[in-house]
Formats: C-alpha cells, structure tokens, sequence
C-alpha cells in the first residue's frame, strides 16, 4: 500500500507540474461556460429580413413598424422589385423577404382583403418556421386591432404556466448541456491519453514489472483526474448558479454524487479506449471523433431526444451524456430527489461497470 | 521539391501503416454524417400530454380530440389529480398538461367565456414557447369552430382580413438534411484537419524524432509543407467523398458551382491546418495540442451558427464569429450548394479566410523556428 501510496503522490506531482495543461484544463470549462451561457441560444431575436412594399401606405408602414419593433426582425435592406427578391437572399444573411401587394390600403378598404407574400429562406428549416410563425402572430394580431369593434361572443382563455422555468430563458437549457459536455470529453480524453502516453513512450511496460498491480496503476493514473474533473464540476456549477442564476432546486448533495458518478463513467470510458488504442493520436481520435459529435448532438443537449426517429432514440440511449443529462436537469431545475432519478443513476453506474470489466480483461490479455 | 516528396511519401506511410487510423479518417465520420444529420431538428412532434378533464361534456371531448388528432401532441394520460400530473413532469413522461376545469362547457354558454389551463415544462425554453404557440392554434380553431355551431357564421367574420401565403426559398419541402449534410461536413472536415495537424508535430517532439528532422537537410517550409500537405489532401478527400455521399443518400441539392466549393475549402484547410500547427508549436505534449484543439473545436462549432443561428448572439459573440473559420465555411457551403452563389457574393469570405491562413500560417512558421532554434 505504500508503493501505491508513493506511485499515487508521483502522479499527483506530474500533473501538478505541467502548468500549461492545468491552465487548459481549468480555464477551458469557465471560458466555455461563460461563452456559451451569454452567447448561445435557440432564441431567435434580430433576424435581417428585406421589405418589398409596392404600395407604401400607412397599413404597410403600421405592419413594418410592428414587424421591426418586435424584436425579433431588423429591417436589412428596402426591395424596390421582385428581381432584388433573389440577390438580397444570396448576400447570405437576409432570413426573410416581405412583399406587400399594390394599392394595399385600399384594397384592404374596399375589397375586405389584401395580400402578404412571407418568402423565408428554408435553408436553415428551424429558422425559417419558427420565423414565418412570428410574422404570421404579428400580422394576426395587427388584423384584431383593425377589427377590435368585433370581438368573439365566446372566448376560450387559456392560463399558461411555464413550470421550473417561468421566464423561459435559454441558459436553463445550455448550462446544464455545457457542464454535460466539458465532464464527458475531460474526463474521458485525459483518462485515454494519459494512459496511452505511458504506452507511447514506453514506461508502461516499466510500469508493469513495477510490483505494483494492473488495477493500481490505473487507480493511479485515474484518481488526480478525477479530483481534476471533480472541481471541474463544482466551479461550472458555482457558475451557473452565480453568474446565469440557474437554480439547484434539489439536493447539493446528490448533484455532486451523481456528478462523481458521471466522471468515473467517463473516466472507465476513457480507460476502455486506452486499452483499444496504441498511440495518443488514435486514442485521441477515438475519442474525439466518437464521443464529441454524438455526445453534443445525442444527448438532447441541443436538440430534444424525443423529435429525433425511432432509431436515433434508441442509439441515444448508449450514450452516457443523454443520461447525466437528465439526471442534472432533474436535480437542478426540477428539485428532483433520488427516488425519481434511480433510473438513470443505474443506468450510469451499469456503464461505468461494463466499461472497467472490458478493460480489465482486454488489459490481462495484452500482458500475457 | 524532391525532399518535399520523399516527407510526403513518408508522412503518407505514417499514417497508413497505423491500422486503426484508416477506419477512424475514413470510416467514422461517415458514419457519423449518416446518424447524425437525422438527430437536429427544433421541430417538436409528439409533445407528450397530460389531460385532465374535469369538465366530461361534449365540448371538453372535443377539445380534446382536437389534440389527439394533431400531430404535434400524443396523449399519454388521463388523470383528475394533481399529484399524478406531477409525477409525470418528474419523470419527464409529459411535457404538458391540459387541466379543463369543471363547469368549461356551462361557462361558455352562459358568460361567454371558457378558461382553460396549460402547464409546460418550460426547461427547454424555446421548445415550450412553439409548444404553447400550437396548443394555442388548436384552442383558437376550437373556439371559433364553437363559435360558428353555436351562433352561425355569417355575424362573425371578421371585416378585415389580411391573407399572408408563405413560400419557403431554396428547400420548399422544408428538408433538414439540405440544412445538415453541409453544416456537418463542414465540422468533420475541419476536425480532421486541426486535429491530425495539431498532434503530428508535437508528436515528433515528444518521441524525439523532431531533432532528428532539425538535423538533416530539410529546410523548414520544406518539412512544414510535408508535413501539413498530406493532410490537405485528405481533408479535401473527405469533403469530395461526403458530398457524394450527400448526393447519393440525402439527395441534397447542389445549386452553384462544385468547383467554387473546392477552391474555398482549400483555402479554408491552409487556414485549419496552420491553426493545427500553430498548437503544435505551443503544446510541449500530444495531450496539451489536443485539448487546445478541443477547447476551440468546441468553441468553434457551437458559435458557428451551424445548430444555433448567429444573428440572435448578443452584438461581441457575433463580432467573435468574425474570427471563427467554421462560420465563414458554413455560410459558402449554405450560400453556394443550396441557394446557388457565386464568387461575387462570397468574395468577402474568400478574403477573410485567406487573409486569415496567410497570417496564422506565418505566425505558425515564425513560432516553429523559434521552439526550433
């Protein structure tokens, strides 16, 4: 126990020592933290769309004036024919084109009806229906104002409530997904490149005649990242709450107990691919290539599990990330308990004991 | 010219004689291209909800089959206690619950005025405010489809009506993996581009090997072109091959000139790969090369207004994606494949990310004599 003990403080050192990994590996989680919390957001606000007003009275002035005040339009360029229509989308940043029909006043006057043309650009889908339906309510609500005098003889009116999120702000969203994704790739990363280095470089084998045994050594490697990735968590959870206001409505506790879990899933991940890899490069491949793209996109970080098809449901359900996730969101936003998260709490501990049992087997069989 | 060769040929080795490697350059992102493009959409679909009827008359019947028959909402309880409904958020088994409280019907009729309740699970904040927006269409059509039986119609068309028709510009049939194939591609590529630059030269430095390369007569722009050109020509490679693979499986289309997308994205990888080595020459290991590529692969994808869009950014993270490759190539890739660019309206992006290559590049070279001598 006291060769381990030693082998353990020689580990600690080595990172201890290396300061430009330490600043990477503590100032990236709060640079990321703080960038995506204030930049990101699926909110859409401000998107650039042109006017083609062929009729210029005060109707379609009062449905612009609405339209920019809003929010959510800036007024990018004013269209004087249908042929501007096509160069203003292909300059690249236009997301709509309004077209006003003629004499649009006077129609509206005469005839009870009069013409808007709403031209989105469908390249980016989300953008282009969320778009449409803003503009679409807007309009609505200026054609009630010109018909106030009639009003409904009977009127549903719906009371909404906007549960553990009554502001509907974004950062609820991102700051549980960011600390998802900073503790998966960390963890998971260090893990499988530091124990490939010692393969690369050749002290592994050293290592190996050392009368330590298999598993310490790799306790050893591990541990100083898990303490790394531990206040990891604590510092992007102080932020959160701090800095974004995003509430830990359950218990403390719990949060950083699961979290622990979380990293040690992580970290057996990354041992798994240690074991698979020869050098740092693939190991980092591995990892990045494998874990980076469906732990963000899979996980329901970005985009909901339960819009994707069937197949990709499923697959979400191998990655880690998806699971931490709704355990964080759980304890965070909805002051969930451990009663209502065993679930996940399992799932994850499965993996983590799935992912050290592989290991250890593939690592005997490479030593004999 | 025959040095940079014999590098080439080297470096080419290198890579191939890795096994692990090919799968992992060639294989995986693929694969990755082919799930993961299905995986973004916004659109919310089988919201799950929660209904509770207090009311079991004819209108809250038919206010609710109203939910059940759209596609955005699947029914997935009933219940007449508040505790059941909870539960059901907690455990993330509904998404909203429509609470129809007694006496809705009778309201109506006799005040003119039905109230309703809708409680949304609003952590995910934009998807709760579309969620409320259809519930809210499905309750206004009820209430005038109410309206009309009830009274009849004539009184109470409205004087005024302004008719908006909407046509959707370059992807009318609103496809996400037009939106997609280019956006990912664009990632897979850059990724495989800094990440192979970033951890080759260091590699040399901390196996040993670079004294060895300082020490023969290669010159330095010589080994650094042989070095970094092996990986042009793959991250060239995997876009070819991807927007084939595009083609073939997705069917995306491709409005402007092919040609137009390669001479960018040659000029984007010099950019990338000099970013790549850049790291190199700051990291001492493999390990610190890698996790600054991470940290600003990361940064860079998630401010590139590939998943989110840039204009919603407060004004300075829209001024950061100034400096953000990924951005320049997922806008050209957008403009020129679907809406049918040419070299005119991307002359600005061809400046920034060649300014952009030129000015990392040197900077990279400058750095890498310096660690050298």
């Amino acid at each position: 126990m006291n060769r381990f003990t030693g082998f353990l403080k020689k580990e600690f050192y080595h990172i201890a020592r290396d300061k430009r990994t330490l600043l990477i590996l503590f100032g990236m989680p709060v640079a990321q933290v703080m960038l995506f919390g204030f930049a990101i957001t699926n909110e859409i606000k401000n998107a650039p769309i042109s006017i083609l007003d062929h009729s210029r009275d005060h109707v379609t002035t009062a449905i612009t004036n609405q339209l920019l005040s809003s929010g959510y339009f800036v007024l990018y360029d004013n269209l004087f024919s249908e042929r501007d229509i096509l160069t203003s989308f292909q300059k690249g940043r236009v997301k709509e084109v309004i077209v006003f029909g003629e004499n649009f006043a006077q129609q509206l006057g005469r005839e009870g009806t009069a013409n808007i043309q709403i031209l989105a650009d469908a390249t980016d889908p989300n953008t282009a229906n969320t778009l449409v339906n803003y503009t679409k309510a807007i309009i609505h609500s200026y054609q009630l104002t010109l018909n106030r005098s009639k009003t409904m003889p009977i009127q549903i009116i719906p009371e909404v409530k906007m549960l553990y999120n009554p502001e509907i702000k974004g950062v609820f969203m991102f700051v549980p997904g960011v600390i998802v994704v900073i503790l998966m790739l960390v963890s998971a990363l260090m893990t499988s490149i530091s124990i490939t280095r010692e393969k690369e470089l050749g002290t592994m084998e050293v290592l190996m005649v050392s009368p330590l045994s298999p598993i310490q050594v790799i306790i050893g490697k591990v541990s100083p990242y898990l303490l790394l990735a531990f206040i990891n968590t604590i510092v992007v959870l102080a932020l959160g709450k701090f800095v974004f206001g995003v509430p830990i409505r359950g218990s403390m506790a719990l949060l950083l107990a699961e979290g622990l879990l979380f990293i040690i899933t992580a970290l057996s991940l990354g041992i798994l691919i240690s074991t698979i890899a020869s050098s740092q490069q693939t190991a980092m491949m591995m990892s990045l290539m494998g874990l980076m793209l469906p732990t963000i996109l899979l996980s329901g970080f970005i985009f909901p599990v339960s819009s994707m098809p069937w197949p990709l449901q499923w697959l979400s359900n191998i990655v880690p990330a998806k699971w931490f996730l709704r355990i964080i969101k759980n304890i965070m936003l909805k002051g969930a308990t451990f009663h209502s998260i065993w679930l996940e709490t399992t799932i994850l501990a499965g993996m983590a004991a799935l992912f050290l049992t592989v290991s250890a087997k593939r690592f005997k069989l490479k030593m004999e | 010219m025959r040095s940079i060769f014999i590098i080439l040929r080297k470096e080419f080795r290198q890579i191939f004689r890795n096994k692990i490697n090919i799968p992992i350059i060639f294989v995986m992102p693929f694969l990755q291209l082919l799930i993961l493009v299905n995986a973004a959409s916004f659109e919310i679909r089988h919201l799950k909800l929660h209904v509770m009827d207090f009311d079991q008359t004819p209108a809250s019947r038919r206010l609710i089959s109203r939910f059940s028959g759209s596609p955005y909402f699947d029914i997935v309880n009933y219940s007449h206690a508040d505790n059941i409904a909870n539960e059901d958020f907690i455990h993330d088994n509904a998404g909203m619950v429509l609470r129809i409280p007694q006496h809705f019907e009778k309201d109506m009729m006799t005040q003119g005025v039905g109230k309703l309740q809708v409680v949304i699970n609003a952590i995910d904040g934009s998807a709760a405010a579309v969620s409320y927006a259809y519930a809210q269409s499905i309750i206004a059509d009820f209430n005038k489809q109410i309206v009309v039986d009830w009274i009849g119609k004539k009184q109470f068309e409205p004087p005024v009506t302004i008719i908006s028709t909407v046509s959707f510009w370059f992807n009318p049939d609103m496809n996400y993996y037009t939106f997609m194939v280019p956006g990912i591609l664009v990632m897979l590529v850059t990724m495989i581009g800094m990440f192979l630059a970033a951890m080759n030269i260091v590699r040399e430095k901390e196996i040993g090997t670079i004294e060895q390369l300082n020490v023969t007569p290669i010159r330095k722009h010589q080994f650094i072109i042989g070095k970094l050109l092996p990986f042009w020509i793959i991250g060239l490679f995997e876009l070819a091959f991807g927007l084939f693979l595009g083609k073939l499986i997705f069917d995306i289309p491709i409005v402007g000139s092919i040609w137009l997308i390669f001479f960018f994205a040659s000029i984007y990888l010099l950019l990338i790969l000099g970013i790549g080595l850049l790291f190199s020459t700051l990291a001492s290991t493999q390990q610190q090369a890698m996790f600054l590529s991470y940290f600003f692969m990361v940064i860079f994808i998630l401010m590139s207004g590939l998943f989110t869009p840039i204009e919603s950014m407060p004004e300075w993270a829209q001024l950061l994606t100034k400096f953000n490759p990924i951005a320049y190539f997922v806008s050209v890739m957008r403009l020129v494949m679907l809406k049918g660019a040419g070299i005119m309206d991307i002359h600005m992006q061809i400046l920034a990310v060649f300014t952009g290559a030129i000015a990392i590049l040197g900077l990279a070279t400058w750095r890498y004599r310096k660690v050298a001598a």
